[in-house]
């Protein structure tokens, strides 16, 4: 059974807020949903299927079905796979409605990273029981050094330079300047990413990604849902999904779950790269861009460097048009999860609500694309195809 | 650059559980177990009861040369102890693990660079393997 046109993305909301000290963690869930239901047109009681991850507090989707006053559902999915849940979840969710298991699909993320001051430092908590944790959690592993690894030995073996990898970056600032919730709103220069602080090696405090509060909401629903409401309709027309690791001492740095989560997803699609008209790649790091662009095929691998080089990315001068909210390295990366914002953009781009100074012309169909978790260790990685009706 | 020396970073000290003892109780005699899978003759690490190749239970724990190269590597500048180096190496017996390089001048680490096994006490724990280079 395939996906596609089965279902379709009716509601998107990005909370304003980027530092929320006044607001609780399951507040912001139910703000996000107010939000996003208010944005399909749709009411609390029409929801019944809920999805959401490890960032929903407590017992997860039961503590925050039960707090938001969730009475109808008839199905829950509390899939974790990091930041790309939620990208993971409008598919998982697809599949749902496809199999009539439910019609109207919520999908929240929130959380206070910022306020908490919890910006991805050294793993422990949870993960003390994990399999692995007695021969990776003494040696200070963090998102950042363990994604500069890949960078490491991505920039070893093709030849990719700091300044490429700050290019990614670059066109992020470009489109962030027209976001007036983004982060961080001003453009910067090649020159001053590679001269920003170090953080770990080969990535620069700019090569990072913002360490922001707040969250997002989706609405997927049944076709015939989608065409009773009032809004531009998003349909899903592919999704892909695939989980890769250490595999045994089988490292293997150069590539992300991409590789295997994109074919997936372009064949249930019947597209090919070289269709797409927007992409929105999850940027925890500009090297995760990187990777992710050459693994979904926009490139071939180790070309990525030179793909996104003199501002290939940035909308209305390259070719391929990226994160045109700022993404994840200078609007938003909620809750240290940045795959919900990029389902939200690809949204406002085919519904041709993106800022005038990025909508990209005649855009009829987006990628959206996460990798969660950690790409030097394991991770999740889900891409969604979605067309304009 | 005198500040890239290793730091008094504190060890956390390893997880054990009843599956991992072996290898933590190998690691107070200073031996790096790693799995072998008899049925397959694929060797694996982090090392477990069963094969993660052909998920045979016939498994024996080897113990390592100790060898290794550098497979990558990143030097932790954001610490408040002072920077560390992550790394995963590859054993000459063939599986890439995680690690730190420590006692060396991290500028002179490089990829496919030979390091060996050295064991540093953890905060209350058994010790851990690390790397440095030769």
């Amino acid at each position: 059974m395939s996906i596609k046109g089965k279902a379709y993305v009716m509601g998107a909301f990005e909370h304003p807020t980027r530092e929320a000290p006044d607001k609780s963690t399951p507040q912001l869930h139910a703000e996000c949903a107010r939000g996003a239901l208010a944005d399909a047109g749709l009411s609390k009681d029409d929801i019944d299927g809920y999805f959401c991850a490890g960032d929903a507090p407590g017992f997860g989707a039961l503590s925050m079905a039960d707090y938001m006053g969730l009475r109808k559902l008839r199905h829950v999915d509390s899939t974790e796979t990091g930041g790309s849940s939620y990208i993971l979840h409008v598919g998982h969710a697809a599949e749902a409605i496809a199999a009539g298991k439910c019609s109207v699909a919520l999908i929240t993320l929130a959380g206070r990273p910022r306020t908490e001051k919890g910006g991805g430092g050294p793993r422990g908590g949870g993960f003390a029981s994990a399999p692995e944790a007695g021969f990776e959690l003494p040696y200070g592993g963090t998102t950042h050094n363990q994604y500069a690894m890949c960078a490491t030995r991505h920039c070893h073996e093709f030849g990719t330079t700091s300044e490429q990898l700050a290019w990614i970056k670059v066109a992020a600032s470009h489109h962030a300047q027209w976001n007036p919730h983004a982060f961080l709103k001003e453009v910067v220069t090649v020159e001053e990413v590679v001269n920003s602080p170090m953080i770990a090696t080969p990535l620069h405090r700019l090569d990072c990604c913002v360490v922001t509060d707040g969250g997002g909401a989706l609405i997927v629903t049944s076709p015939d849902v989608a065409k009773r409401l009032n809004r531009p309709r998003v349909k899903v027309i592919g999704a892909g999904e695939a989980p890769k690791g250490t595999y045994g001492g089988k490292v293997d740095l150069t590539f992300s779950g991409a590789a295997w989560s994109g074919p997936k997803a372009f064949a249930e699609a019947g597209v090919t790269p070289s269709d797409i008209k927007y992409a929105s790649i999850y940027d925890s790091f500009t090297i995760t861009v990187l990777m992710q662009l050459e693994d979904l095929g926009f490139c071939a691998k180790g070309e990525g460097g030179k793909f996104v080089a003199d501002g290939n990315l940035i909308s209305g001068v390259g070719k391929l048009p990226f994160n045109t909210d700022g993404g994840g390295l200078c609007n938003n990366h909620p809750t240290n999860r940045g795959g919900i914002t990029k389902v939200i953009e690809a949204v406002r781009q085919l519904r041709g609500e993106a800022h005038p100074k990025v909508q990209v012309k005649n855009c009829d169909l987006a990628i959206a694309h996460g990798t969660g978790g950690s790409l030097g260790t394991r991770h999740g990685s889900a891409t969604l195809i979605m067309e304009r009706e | 650059m005198s500040d890239q020396k290793t730091a008094p970073r504190k060890i956390f000290p390893p997880a054990v559980n009843t599956e991992t003892e072996k290898f933590w109780k190998a690691a107070e005699e200073g031996k790096l177990l790693y799995g072998w899978c008899l049925a397959c003759s694929e060797p694996h690490y982090y090392p477990r009861s069963f094969c993660p190749f052909c998920f045979s239970e016939r498994v024996e724990w080897r113990e390592a040369s100790g060898a290794a190269k550098v497979y990558s590597f990143s030097i932790m500048y954001r610490s408040p102890t002072g920077p560390y180096t992550i790394a995963y190496v590859e054993l000459a017996e063939g599986p890439r693990i995680m690690t730190n390089i420590v006692d060396c001048d991290f500028e002179k680490i490089a990829i496919d660079a030979p390091v060996r096994l050295v064991w540093k006490p953890s905060e209350g724990g058994a010790p851990v393997p690390f790397f440095t280079l030769v």
